[in-house]
Formats: structure tokens, C-alpha cells, sequence
């Protein structure tokens, strides 16, 4: 058996699913290439590296999706994390990734969230962003000062980290709370920084809203959900999209219950914000 | 091995891993490490908190980087992108060698995020050596290659473990991180002497030792770095230091994981080892 051979077959075989009960699949033909001992079955020292495959895996989407536990509970969450994770193997040196087709994977699986789709989509996004915030990009920031220089005609973009959110649902508000109760494992993805201590509180759930509008950003190395107004919410949505500035305003003052007047003192103070938080920076860099 | 091609010619005499609990400590008491080893996967991203982390252990500290996903042993060529992300941060943080396993774990892309044991076959080793040597030559730094624990073989191997490892590294011409407490794990799990795999290790190609501690199964042995190092394994680490001489060595505590005080008095347990090791003693046992 040459070596591409045999990677592939082993490969395969550790991959697949486990049993109910954590075993590996007795389709698995694992005598053909793996020698017995005179302890162990071929079966029983194959089956020893499907476990650690899939429990290593499984622990890391653990991690990094703790709102999405919380609604869902530990069951259903163990339920969708291996039906995903069978899907969507991980394609990247860093487990770090394993959450990236969550959102793709799970919208026409309602099977899968008990009553609590929207809800839980919501929540997939925000802590998907939660990742990108955490060890995303960044590119050099346009501050106050390159700010006064800005014409109608510029185009300026977001740091590559952000992700620009429109939930109806408080999930940040949840995971915020969920991040409190429970003190996460850290070494295996980036998502968390603190120990794990037991499992979360079960949380009451909120309702569905009116749009939501949160910036999920990192400011000082930390990342943080910050709630915007809708004007300012679309004028950013044009910037990332490539829109210039007056493009960008003219989006943002589109259905907006602001007069004028109103919209432009906001304007400038919105600018403001986002420039001390870094959140912008040139097109050409960004 | 004291000071050689294989470690850039340094002598760092005993370290420990930098792991995340231990940050607070670190950056509050500054203790007194001779270098750190990092896993290079945790620093190969874009931006945020553990590369700010990784700078302002930098200033203070030596670093060597030991890597767990170049996967050297997969029959598939070098990932490019891998590389180059590696090659960034080995000039980020000027490692005078770089370590990684004598193991496999992707193949077409999908990734156990495991150490995968190879089959010792000619064409396995033909494999690795000139991977070892493509990274080699584009990360420009020496390379040692870690046996790794395992609890699987092969119908297709054709010579020993340590036969294996020699071919590879001869053929490689590269150094080795020597794993007494995986020759100890491997030697439980497939019935040999761990002392004939020791004496058959080529020291002068000894850049690196790694201890650790494990888990005894009723079957078969784990490799699990969440204990203290047994004391079979450290009589094997003294019988390895005489052998190759006073020579770089990294206790790895990845689970489960103590304080900073403690990892580091089970790390300083090797000194007691080193002094007793007279040249005309290296000598005469090699």
C-alpha cells in the first residue's frame, strides 16, 4: 500500500462518525492496514485516533459557539455540532476555522434548533464575527486627523476585523451574559481567554425584534459588540461595500426618521466615534 | 547535543511552553526562564491579542518555535500558504531553530489536527527527508524533527520506529527533537525497548529533548502532557543526556495545567541531570 494510499484510507476511516456510543463504525475494515498488538485489536488502536479526531473537534466548536449552546442546551448543540462537523470537516491548519460554514450549513436546517432557528442564526453570526474580531486583520487606522482631509469624492473602507451586523434578536446581549457565567478553555481556539468552570446557566432567551444593529469590533486587543443607529449602520455597510462618502451619506439618510439637520450633527460625531475606535481605515490598504 | 547546526548553535539550556494560563503570571512576576517554546500555530494569524502577547514576551524572552501541523509525513506536498505564514512569524520571532513532528495528520485538504504515526517504509522516508528539506530551504532556519507517541502500526512497515527516524533525518539532514517521555509512551504501546531505541539515536543530530508527563490506560498508553514526568521517563532523559551531552530541554504541560510555579519546578528537576554529565562521560557512551 503506498503512503497516499494508506493516508487516504486512514483519513477516511477516522473521520467518519462515530457510533452512538463513541465507538468507531464497525464498517471500518481497519485490520486491512493497521497490525493488532496483543492487547489491542487493529479496530480497538484505529478506534483509539477516531475518538481524539472527533472529540478534539467537537470540544472546539464547544469553545466557540458558548451562545449558541446556551440556547440550544448541551444535547441539542452535541446533536448539530456532529452532523456539521461530519459536513464540514476542518480545511485549515487551525481549528480556529471549524465554525466558518456554520451559518451556510445550518440555515436550511431547521431540524436542528428546536423552534429557536432565527434566534439561534443570529447568534451563529455574532459569535462567527466574535472569531474575526479576535485575530482578524487590521490595516494602518485613518485618525482625526486624516479625517479633516476627507472630500465627498473619497472612498475609505472598515478594518478588515469588523463585521457589521442586523439581528433581530439581543444576542449580544446573551452572549454577553453566557461569556460572564462561564469561564471558557482557551488553548484550542482564540475565540476565549479564560478556563473553563462547569457548564453555563441556563439563560432566558430573547424575543424577536425590531432590526438590531451591532459593530463587532476589537478595540485595545479586546472585542466588543457595540449597538449603532440604523443611519449610521448603512452609511458603514456602503463604505465596506466600496461606496464614497457621499455615496455612503446618501444611503444612510435613505429612510431615516431624522431630519436633516439632525442627520448631520450626527454625522460629524459618528465620524468622530468611529475614528477613535479605529474602525477605519484607506481603501487601497484595506 | 550541546551547541550545533541543529539549533542554530545555541545552548538554552531547560525552558518551558508558553501557554496561555501563565500569561498574567509572566507579565506580573517576570520569573526567570531561560527560553520558552511556543506552538507556532497559535501566533500563524493576522493580527490581535496573542501576536500583541507574543511581542511583549519577545522583548524579555528567548523563543523557539515548535510547530504541530506542518504535517512533514503527508504524502502531499508542502502547504505554500503554511509557509509563508510560518516564515513570517520565524522573523518575527528570530527562533534559532524550528521544530515540528515526524507525523502525518491532512491529506486532499481535510485535516485531523492529530499526529498521525507514519509507516516506516522506504518511500515514507524518501517523502518526508525532501519535505523536510523543501521547508527547510524556504523557512531558512534549521529544522529538528519530534518523534511522536503513537498506538498504531502498520502491516506495511518495513524497519523499526528508530530506524525510520534515522533514514528520515539522514536523508533530511536535519535535526532531531528527541521525545523521551513518546519513546517511553511508544515503547509501552508496542512492546520494545526504549533504551535500544535511545542508543540508536544519532546524538549529533540532537538539537532538542522534550519531557512530559502521560495517562496509563488498562491497554495501552496515552500522551496526554496533563502530569508530572514519571520517573522511568526521567531515567531515560538522564540516560538521553549522557548520551547527547547537556542539551536544550522543554517540559510540556498542554492539559490540566498548574501553575506557573509548578510547571517550572517539574521543568528545573531536569538540572539535576545535567551537571553530572562530564564531556569524557558523553564521550565514552556515544
Amino acid at each position: 500500500m503506498r503512503l497516499i494510499e494508506l493516508q487516504r484510507r486512514m483519513a477516511a476511516d477516522i473521520m467518519r462518525p462515530l457510533t452512538l456510543h463513541d465507538n468507531l463504525s464497525p464498517k471500518v475494515k481497519a485490520a486491512d492496514y493497521v497490525a493488532p498488538n496483543g492487547r489491542l485489536t487493529s479496530h480497538e488502536r484505529l478506534e483509539i485516533y477516531s475518538r481524539s479526531y472527533w472529540y478534539r473537534i467537537l470540544d472546539s466548536l464547544y469553545d466557540d459557539f458558548p451562545g449558541l449552546r446556551a440556547i440550544l442546551g448541551d444535547a441539542a448543540f452535541h446533536k448539530l455540532s456532529r452532523a456539521y462537523l461530519a459536513a464540514h470537516p476542518s480545511r485549515s491548519f487551525t481549528m480556529r476555522n471549524l465554525g466558518c460554514a456554520l451559518e451556510g450549513w445550518l440555515r436550511p436546517r431547521r431540524q436542528y434548533t428546536g423552534g429557536k432557528h432565527a434566534l439561534a442564526l443570529d447568534m451563529v453570526r455574532l459569535e462567527w464575527a466574535h472569531i474575526e474580531a479576535f485575530d482578524g486583520p487590521s490595516a494602518k487606522p485613518l485618525g482625526p486627523e486624516d479625517l479633516l482631509e476627507l472630500g465627498p469624492g473619497l472612498r475609505m473602507s472598515l478594518q478588515p476585523y469588523i463585521t457589521l451586523l442586523d439581528v433581530h434578536h439581543a444576542v449580544d446581549d446573551l452572549r454577553i451574559g453566557v461569556s460572564r457565567d462561564e469561564n471558557l478553555h482557551a488553548a484550542a481556539s482564540n475565540a476565549v481567554t479564560a478556563p473553563r468552570h462547569g457548564a453555563p446557566r441556563r439563560k432566558s432567551l430573547p424575543r424577536q425584534k425590531e432590526g438590531i444593529f451591532v459593530v463587532v469590533h476589537r478595540f485595545d486587543n479586546s472585542v466588543y459588540y457595540r449597538r449603532i443607529e440604523p443611519e449610521g449602520f448603512r452609511i458603514l455597510t456602503a463604505l465596506r461595500r466600496g461606496d464614497s462618502i457621499a455615496t455612503a451619506l446618501e444611503a444612510g439618510f435613505a429612510g431615516s426618521a431624522l431630519s436633516a439637520d439632525e442627520f448631520e450633527a450626527r454625522i460629524a460625531k459618528w465620524f468622530a466615534m468611529w475614528s477613535e475606535l479605529g474602525w477605519l481605515c484607506q481603501r487601497m490598504s484595506c | 547535543m550541546p551547541a550545533n547546526r541543529f539549533n542554530g548553535f545555541t545552548e538554552y539550556g531547560i525552558g518551558i511552553g508558553l501557554r496561555i494560563p501563565h500569561y498574567r503570571h509572566i507579565f506580573d512576576h517576570q520569573p526567570v526562564v531561560s527560553w520558552f517554546e511556543i506552538i507556532s500555530e497559535n501566533f500563524m494569524i493576522d493580527g490581535g491579542r496573542p501576536l500583541a502577547v507574543l511581542d511583549q514576551i519577545l522583548e524579555r524572552y528567548r523563543v523557539v518555535q515548535h510547530g504541530v501541523s506542518m504535517y512533514l509525513g503527508s504524502a502531499e506536498k508542502l502547504n505554500r500558504d503554511h509557509l509563508r505564514r510560518l516564515k513570517a512569524l520565524v522573523r518575527r520571532t528570530k527562533t534559532p531553530w524550528l521544530t515540528d513532528h515526524l507525523c502525518w495528520g491532512s491529506v486532499d485538504g481535510r485535516y485531523s489536527h492529530d499526529l498521525l504515526p507514519m509507516p516506516y517504509t522506504f518511500e515514507a522516508a524518501r517523502i518526508t527527508a525532501r519535505k523536510i528539506r523543501e521547508a527547510r530551504d524556504f523557512l531558512e532556519v534549521p529544522i529538528a524533527v519530534e518523534n511522536v507517541s503513537s498506538y498504531a502500526e502498520f502491516h506495511v512497515s518495513r524497519m523499526t520506529e528508530w530506524e525510520f527516524l534515522n533514514e528520515v533525518v539522514e536523508r533530511a539532514d536535519c535535526g532531531i527533537l528527541l521525545d523521551v517521555n513518546n519513546i517511553y509512551v511508544s515503547s509501552m504501546n508496542h512492546n520494545f525497548d526504549p533504551q535500544e531505541y535511545l542508543n540508536s539515536v544519532p546524538v549529533e543530530r540532537v538539537a532538542q529533548i522534550h519531557i512530559a508527563g502521560h495517562s496509563k490506560f488498562e491497554k495501552y498508553i496515552l500522551d496526554t502532557h496533563d502530569h508530572p514526568v514519571i520517573d522511568a521517563v526521567w531515567k531515560l532523559y538522564d540516560h538521553a543526556i549522557r548520551r547527547c551531552g547537556p542539551t536544550a530541554t522543554l517540559l510540556e504541560w498542554d492539559d490540566r495545567i498548574p501553575s506557573f510555579e509548578e510547571v517550572h519546578a517539574e521543568a528545573c528537576k531536569a538540572e539535576k541531570f545535567l551537571p553530572r554529565t562530564l564531556p569524557e562521560t558523553v564521550e565514552a557512551l556515544r
